[in-house]
């Protein structure tokens, strides 16, 4: 696949999810909009497709740095208790701090997913047996347990409506003043530009970078902090998006390789571009009502999931 | 030259390297032989600061590892270690091109561009350098990394087991390689070896250790010998001279 392609695609599906919706839109329209067109367009429409371009981008660089670092193709925020963890974050910010502003919120889910995460390879380093899949499973079995602790304390504080908000994934509830949180994942996504191949050597195990004079604790820290801070942001907006930091980079790294200098943008856009395709499937399929995004990721990327699974075999 | 002084290693109560000494030549082979758990692969990832010692000193061209900078160290002396599998999709080019991240931080000048095609036909690797290390054989995979290596450009080269799960046809390529980056480029190169024909036939120098301590160390032909392989191994092992080369007959 090509990058032009790729943006071709993400420029064409931007255009089409503007004009997708229950209020008329037209391309027409744009030179002479009503007051109710520009409302429209300005406070839903537009929000909604920055927050979807920006949740596909970071939510998948997220993925593709997390299986760097821990060198296993399935392991992404959802798959090692990171979203999990950012999720008892933001429940612990509403139980004390009732008012919270979404900075706040963001700060304590941060501090959680990103503790979630390091206890996460932590685990991963005591375990001898590091077969492929057992790894992910030890992720979801921890982030289960994190996950049970949320729910106690929801119960017990009556916020489990809350809670279940954030477990599902949703644009429709994406307006202008609701969103902003997530430019911050902008400058993060530079960063793990520039840290592109310092993450493939860390992926290369850590003789291999102390061999070429690489500090590899400190760029480990460094990508764990860029995925805990994409995800805190992304869950607090957006909510949870699954499968899509496990099956973008999979699906790039089949093209592309696993050089992050070379899969990093191919892995950024194909990201957005799918959850821009489920996001306006998810419109249209029983329009005027919306499926929410984390169920059509989720059926696309099961589906997606299995395949990868089954080649994976394959190939053995 | 690497100078190791009275270096130790202990895991628990054991001793895995107890009270070494030795001086590594510049510009030759030079072999660790000895039998599984002597510590040679302990001893040498010491040496490359890839595990902190306990006590003791290892002095590369005179100054203390801990006193070099790592990355100016990742100039001077690299190490293969035998688990160099991965399971990233890379193309040669690429892993060679790592060799270069010292220099550069991983934003390769064109002059680092030359020293990894360089590498890559050093090693006869160009007609295949894009393809992905999981689609080579391991002989392939095993000249990319020493590809690496050479694109690293450091003066001594350590190698832990090059010959794990190479068949023989492979096994002579890679000696011979290392062979031909001592007389031609004139590295200094370290492996640690389980053939003992191997080692005698390629290397300059040999070390034997047993249970942590090195027991004899000398040049080839003088350690390659019916008494100081008992020694050794504990095992009895003929040796004959054939084109040459002393082989050791241990086979049955």
């Amino acid at each position: 696949m090509k990058k032009r392609y790729l943006i071709i695609a993400l420029i064409v599906l931007s255009i089409l999810s503007i004009f997708v919706g229950v209020r008329d839109l037209k391309p027409s329209d744009l030179l002479h909009l009503t007051e109710d067109q520009a409302q429209i367009l300005f406070v839903s429409r537009i929000p909604r497709l920055i927050s979807i371009i920006i949740a596909g981008v970071s939510m998948s660089i997220c993925g593709l740095i997390m299986q760097q670092l821990t060198r296993n193709k399935f392991v992404s925020p959802t798959t090692a208790g990171t979203m999990d963890s950012a999720r008892l974050g933001i429940l612990v910010a509403l139980m004390l701090f009732t008012t919270a502003s979404p900075l706040l919120k963001m700060g304590v889910a941060f501090v959680f997913a990103l503790l979630g995460t390091f206890v996460f390879m932590r685990i991963l380093e005591k375990i001898k047996f590091k077969d492929t899949i057992f790894i992910p499973l030890v992720g979801l079995m921890f982030g289960n347990i994190i996950t049970s602790i949320s729910t106690f304390f929801a119960y017990k504080y009556d916020l489990i409506q809350n809670m279940s908000s954030w477990l599902l994934g949703d644009f429709s509830m994406i307006l202008k003043g609701k969103y902003e949180l997530m430019y911050i994942t902008v400058p993060l996504v530079i960063v793990a530009y520039l840290y592109a191949s310092k993450f493939t050597v860390a992926g290369m195990g850590e003789d291999f970078s102390r061999n070429l004079g690489m500090n590899y604790r400190r760029v480990v820290n460094i990508g764990l902090v860029l995925v805990a801070l994409m995800t805190s942001s992304v869950i607090l907006t957006v909510g949870v998006i699954p499968f899509l930091g496990l099956i973008i980079p999979n699906l790039v790294s089949m093209y592309r390789g696993d050089h992050l200098k070379h899969s990093l943008f191919h892995t950024a856009v194909l990201g957005a571009v799918f959850v821009l395709f489920c996001d306006i499937l998810g419109r249209i399929v029983i329009y005027p009502y919306e499926i929410p995004i984390s169920l059509t990721v989720g059926i696309l990327g099961s589906i997606i999931f299995v395949y990868l699974l089954m080649r994976r075999k394959a190939y053995e | 030259m690497i100078e190791v002084k009275n270096v130790s290693k202990t895991y628990g109560a054991k001793y895995v390297v107890e009270d070494v000494s030795v001086s590594i030549q510049k510009g030759k082979i030079t072999s660790f032989i000895g039998a599984n758990g002597a510590g040679k692969s302990t001893l040498i990832s010491m040496i490359t600061r890839l595990i902190s010692k306990d006590t003791g000193q290892v002095l590369i061209d005179g100054k203390e590892i801990g006193q070099w900078k790592s990355n100016d160290l990742a100039k001077k002396i690299s190490i293969l270690k035998q688990s160099n599998h991965t399971s990233l999709r890379l193309t040669i080019r690429e892993l060679v091109s790592f060799g270069r991240f010292p220099y550069s931080q991983g934003r390769l000048t064109p002059e680092d561009w030359t020293f990894v095609d360089e590498a890559i036909a050093y090693m006869e690797l160009t007609d295949i350098q894009d393809k992905y290390l999981d689609q080579l054989s391991g002989g392939q995979k095993q000249r990319a990394y020493i590809a690496m290596v050479i694109a690293q450009n450091t003066d001594y080269v350590l190698l832990d087991e090059p010959l794990n799960n190479l068949d023989m046809k492979h096994s002579v390529q890679i000696m011979k390689i290392l062979r031909r980056l001592v007389d031609e480029l004139g590295k200094t190169v370290v492996i640690v070896i389980h053939d003992i024909n191997f080692a005698s036939c390629y290397s300059d120098y040999i070390v034997a250790l047993k249970d942590g301590k090195i027991v004899r160390e000398g040049a080839t032909a003088e350690i390659i010998d019916h008494h100081v392989l008992q020694e050794v191994y504990g095992m009895d092992i003929r040796i004959e001279e054939i084109n040459n080369h002393k082989i050791c007959v241990y086979f049955a």
